[in-house]
């Protein structure tokens, strides 16, 4: 059960501190259960470490995996640095795309899935690599990426079956 | 493919080897002097890219006189083609965890962080098992020292280590100015030693074996033995433990795959090698009399003949613009100019000698740049178009 | 540290302290570093690179403003790789800029312009990315417009809210080529916790962030004939115009201010210090009936301690970081908005003039001035009672282009009936100078006596310290206040928002003990203000402060209360003060905001 913000910041906060330095985990907190910082979030976290709206603001957009956009819940993150774009990322790209029927940037319209593009996530050898949260896939194919998106179109029928 | 003898392989980082508790309360007995000087001796370099001497960074940060110091481990391995630390992390974190608790020995430090790039989230939970029950030894050995694991967000720029302070204190991870250095002022304005991940784990065959065994490997300038993480056009992807110094024809020959045109050593921040300088390039901190040597975090990336340079010099600049961190001008903007220069001349809709200008402009983002990053863009930038200008037009 | 260290510049041998940055080292010995990034009132951020120079024996260039020196090192600060990279950085900068300097509103005045004209930057190589960037231009903000497209991303600005004003309105987002400075979210200035003290467009090097002009409108105004237009000059902007038009820093420039304004065309030309008298005599006996009310009543209502009211920009910030503190706050207006309701009342009935037709301009050295004209409750006059304000900056442009050789003015005086002023009211543009004016007055209405300064000058307020503290023992009272016999009355002045944090955390937290708390905005009080002559630097201001002490020093009547204009309107149409035409026109309330 997903706890409510303004609550899930009060904890966050009294897990890791108030203080300046504990800012960064308190945004993958928030970012770990709502998939992205909201206006109201960052307010939030801002009251409640005492800090300036736009200080929080300013230093979640840093950071390519605090997203300030909404996301589906389903985060794809494909590498595009030079040894997955060598190894066929690209097609594999493209097999997501028409397979989920989205473009890079852009969420589906059930809100499951956001595909984006990130950079070397450290599985060169074993390229091209995707995440999907916070799970790596490599080796990647267009047909094993097919068959891994199904598994999470497969779960979230179930899900969808079990609420009936 | 013959295996020539110049490549030789190591095995001490992976070695399976399960006396950490051993290497740990023996060494905190041990003066701090003494292993300092155990690590000067050695010879060991910095192995995320940098090459700074170990021993030196220790022995400062020791000097400084302050009540609280740091020791962090910079796990945010982002260069592309560099995969070595999630390794050494997922298969030996006891070494490492070691090694930096024997750094708290050795500086004062009672408080120990490990900072790991927001991609390896999935190494968190067997990272933080071995912590408690690193710690839990600690405590039954009374010896004061706490491990955290501190997780990034998604930053390339967070692996330079000012950066990497200023992103542990809640901040954008924009890299600071020097001076002040780390081993006197770093995390919090504390004096800290950053070491990669890698550097590390050698700390610990140094303290295990003794600064000898990792000396004696190697050559001149560049003592011991190094992960390479390799990829690419290569049959034999993956890991592997050489010692420095060795020949990169001899490399290609090893792990090429017969059609070998360039290898990117170093990463996006390193040197391209084309065929013809194979042979007079050595994989080191400092060259040979003769020929070229080149620092490396050990990520090398191999290109066959299907490969087109100027997709290869694309990607990386691309690459840099993102990551960059945009507060200093000659990086920022450079990287931009950089990015639609080379496609405006491979457009047609600047001339050949465009492409001088833009190799004035690198050199201008080497001594000028704040930081490595925009420091090192001339590297690769300058090798592929030296080497590759007929791929940069036509 | 006092150590001495020798090294070279240029092969010029020189000594300095030990730990001088190296830009200071070179300024010493008369060698001028170009900067962008630095500036004297921040700290050093050394992002830039425009200040480059070349150590002999590092193949790195090191940056001016944020190097040490250190003992033997050699510094180049003019050789061949620091010429080529300097041009370059300025090149890079130009190629992300809108360079249609022609149509910006700091062309003439521009760092960025400036250095390509020094060092000749005559082409263009580089790709320009301007049209390939979305930049954004937010004028919604009354005070303060932001164009991106002339941002050099030095973070003067962000490092200005932060430090000096401590409102964190700006910060900086995003990160490699998409890094640009921002509000929270993206939001216009107006949206935000913004208070329009327009430090930001004092220290911005370029065109990127300007005050949102009224020029136009007060020429149209002028040349309109139906119309009659009053101005009113506050009292910083006579010490500050000068520098826009050819004087050095500190030069009094009043009469020929005046005559100027006469020349522009400006139908009655009169002065803000006359409403500063004023606000003197209703703050002063609003203190008093508070100290009453608090002291003997015990009235839980009679908040002490007492704040002023007359900085704009301190109101707003007031209003979004402690909206539960609003009753600390004088309820006068300040002396801008008390002369406008006056104008289109008081003056109109006496000139016999139609208030619809009277135009209402002041010239302010404030830009949070232009936020405060705007504000829904100013029409207590029956019209919107201050109708336009121009900065000091805007008056000067104003007279450039009327053709006026201003160094060659014959001084004037202002007009009759709200042009008289005291030296009390003059101060009100240097920080502290309220609450000397008004101790000035409220000490000999309580006593009967002068304060016991030497020549009225109460000199533990002035200075430019960040928070001064200064109290004044009252003895032998009149029989009227005898309850404040003995009383330590206690104050407190705080310039610079990120000081009023400070006493206003005091006051929250329940360690403030003073009576009387004057609050400026802006770093030196409003002779600092954002209105005024960029560039600003302490010792600009400091300048600025003793031209203001000394126009005080050279008038004939120093007291508030001895003004006699006060005294007639007084008679004439207010009656008392606090009293129920006062209530009217001259005070008004506040609005809380939100604090995010």
């Amino acid at each position: 059960m997903m706890k409510p913000i303004t609550e899930l910041i009060k904890d966050l906060a009294d897990q890791y501190g108030r203080n300046r330095h504990n800012l960064l985990p308190i945004l993958q907190g928030v970012v770990e259960q709502e998939k992205y910082l909201s206006e109201y979030s960052m307010i939030e976290i801002a009251r409640e470490l005492d800090l300036p709206a736009a200080e929080v603001f300013g230093t979640a957009t840093f950071y390519s995996f605090l997203e300030y956009k909404k996301m589906g819940r389903n985060i794809i993150r494909i590498c595009k640095t030079i040894t997955c774009s060598m190894k066929g990322e690209n097609q594999v790209l493209l097999a997501i795309q028409e397979m989920l029927k989205i473009g890079v940037g852009e969420t589906t319209p059930d809100g499951n899935f956001t595909l984006l593009q990130t950079n070397c996530l450290g599985f060169c050898h074993k390229a091209p690599a995707m995440l999907i949260n916070n799970d790596v896939y490599n080796e990647l194919t267009p047909e094993k990426v097919r068959e891994i998106l199904s598994i999470y179109l497969n779960k979230k029928r179930e899900e969808v079956a079990n609420d009936n | 493919m013959t295996t020539n003898y110049q490549l030789k392989r190591a095995d001490f980082i992976f070695k399976s080897e399960n006396d950490w508790e051993e290497i740990l309360s023996k060494n905190i007995s041990r003066p701090p002097q003494e292993l300092i000087n155990e690590l000067i001796s050695s010879e060991l370099k910095g192995r995320g890219g940098a090459g700074f001497p170990t021993g030196l960074k220790w022995k400062v940060c020791a000097e400084a006189v302050n009540d609280i110091k740091y020791v962090i481990c910079n796990a945010d391995e982002g260069e592309p083609g560099t995969f070595k630390d999630r390794e050494i992390l997922s298969k030996v974190p006891f070494k490492v965890l070691t090694a930096i608790a024997i750094c708290g020995h050795v500086t004062g430090a009672k408080e120990g962080y490990i900072y790991l790039r927001g991609e390896y989230f999935f190494l968190q939970q067997e990272l933080n098992k071995a912590i408690s029950e690193f710690e839990y030894y600690c405590k039954e050995i009374n010896f004061d020292f706490t491990i955290r694991i501190f997780m990034g967000s998604g930053a390339y720029i967070c692996g330079e280590e000012t950066a990497l302070f200023e992103s542990m204190e809640g901040k954008r991870g924009e890299p600071r100015n020097k001076p002040p250095f780390p081993s006197t002022s770093g995390y919090m304005g504390k004096p800290t030693v950053i070491n990669n991940v890698e550097t590390l784990a050698h700390t610990y065959t140094i303290f295990k074996y003794g600064s000898k065994r990792f000396y004696d490997l190697g050559v001149q300038y560049s003592r011991g033995s190094k992960l390479f993480s390799v990829s690419g056009d290569t049959p034999k992807p993956g890991i592997y433990e050489l010692e420095l110094g060795m020949s990169l024809a001899d490399f290609v020959d090893e792990f090429g795959d017969d059609d070998t045109k360039a290898v990117q050593v170093g990463g996006a921040s390193g040197f391209l090698v084309p065929r013809k300088k194979f042979n007079e390039t050595n994989i080191g901190f400092q060259g040979k009399l003769t020929g070229i040597s080149l620092p490396t975090g050990g990520s090398m990336m191999l290109f066959n003949s299907s490969r087109s340079m100027y997709n290869v010099l694309d990607n990386y600049l691309k690459f840099f613009a993102e990551e960059s961190c945009g507060q200093c001008t000659p990086c920022r903007v450079g990287c931009q100019q950089l990015m639609r220069g080379i496609k405006a001349i491979k457009r047609g809709e600047k001339n050949a000698q465009y492409l001088d200008k833009l190799l004035k402009l690198t050199e201008t983002m080497q001594y000028t740049a704040k930081c490595g990053l925009g420091q090192s863009v001339a590297n690769s930038f300058s090798s592929i178009v030296e080497n590759f200008r007929e791929e940069m037009i036509y | 540290m006092d150590k001495k260290i020798k090294i070279s510049i240029n092969g010029v041998a020189v000594e300095i302290e030990s730990g001088t940055s190296i830009l200071e080292a070179a300024r010493q010995t008369g060698v001028i570093i170009p900067t962008l990034c630095y500036h004297k009132d921040l700290c050093v951020a050394g992002n830039c690179r425009v200040c480059v120079i070349e150590v002999v024996g590092q193949k790195r260039l090191a940056t001016a403003c944020a190097t040490p020196c250190e003992e033997g090192m050699e510094i180049l600060t003019n050789s061949f790789k620091v010429r080529n990279s300097r041009k370059h950085i300025i090149e890079l900068l130009l190629s992300e800029h809108n360079a249609d300097c022609t149509r910006c509103y700091k062309n003439g005045n521009c760092e960025l312009q400036k250095l390509a004209s020094d060092y000749k930057i005559m082409s263009q190589d580089f790709i320009s990315l301007f049209p390939f960037k979305n930049y954004t231009i937010d004028m919604f903000s009354p005070s303060i417009i932001k164009d991106d497209s002339k941002c050099v991303r030095c973070q003067r600005c962000v490092r200005t809210c932060a430090e000096l004003q401590g409102v964190n309105a700006l910060t900086v987002a995003y990160k490699g080529d998409q890094m640009k400075i921002s509000t929270f979210f993206e939001k216009a200035m107006n949206d935000v916790v913004c208070t329009n003290c327009g430090q930001c467009i004092n220290h911005c090097p370029t065109g990127a962030l300007v005050e949102k002009n009224y020029i136009e409108e007060v020429w149209d105004a002028i040349a309109d004939k139906t119309k009659y237009v009053i101005v009113q000059t506050a009292p910083a902007v006579r010490v500050g115009l000068g520098e826009e038009l050819g004087f050095e820093p500190g030069t009094r420039v009043t009469g020929k201010m005046v005559a100027a304004l006469k020349r522009l065309g400006f139908d009655a030309v009169m002065d803000t210090d006359f409403t500063a008298d004023l606000t003197i005599m209703e703050e002063g006996t609003e203190l008093l009936t508070r100290l009453k009310r608090a002291l003997v009543d015990h009235d839980p209502q009679a908040k002490l301690p007492l704040a002023t009211s007359c900085s704009p920009g301190w109101i707003k910030y007031i209003e979004h970081m402690y909206p539960a503190y609003l009753d600390h706050l004088s309820s006068c207006k300040s002396p801008q908005q008390m002369f406008g309701a006056l104008a289109k009342t008081y003056y109109a009935k006496a000139r016999n003039l139609d208030p619809g037709k009277i135009v209402s301009v002041s010239i302010m050295p404030c830009t949070a001035k232009k936020f405060e004209a705007n504000r829904p409750e100013m029409h207590d006059s029956g019209y919107k009672d201050v109708d336009y304000v121009l900065t000091t900056r805007e008056l000067a442009i104003m007279i450039k282009q009327a053709g006026i050789d201003f160094m060659k003015l014959n001084d004037m005086h202002f007009d009759r009936l709200m042009g008289e002023s005291t030296g009390a009211g003059v101060i009100f543009g240097a920080t502290g100078g309220v609450m000397e004016a008004a101790l000035r007055t409220a000490y000999e209405l309580v006593t009967g006596r002068d304060v016991p300064f030497e020549n009225l000058n109460i000199t533990p307020v002035r200075g430019m310290d960040g928070i001064k503290e200064a109290s004044v023992r009252i003895e032998n009272p009149l029989k009227e206040w005898s309850f404040l016999e003995g009383v330590e009355l206690k104050c407190a002045i705080a310039h610079g928002l990120v000081n009023a944090k400070k006493v206003m955390d005091s006051i929250v937290s329940g360690q403030s003990s003073y009576h009387f708390i004057e609050f400026m905005a802006c770093p030196g009080g409003c002779l600092g203000g954002g209105g005024q002559p960029i560039p600003t630097s302490p010792e600009i201001r400091i300048k600025r402060s003793e031209a203001i002490y000394a126009e005080d020093a050279g008038m004939p009547l120093r007291k508030s209360h001895q003004n006699p204009e006060i005294i007639k309107i007084y008679k004439d149409f207010l009656e008392k003060p606090l009293g129920e035409k006062s209530h009217r026109l001259l005070h008004t309330k506040y609005t809380p905001r939100k604090r995010y």
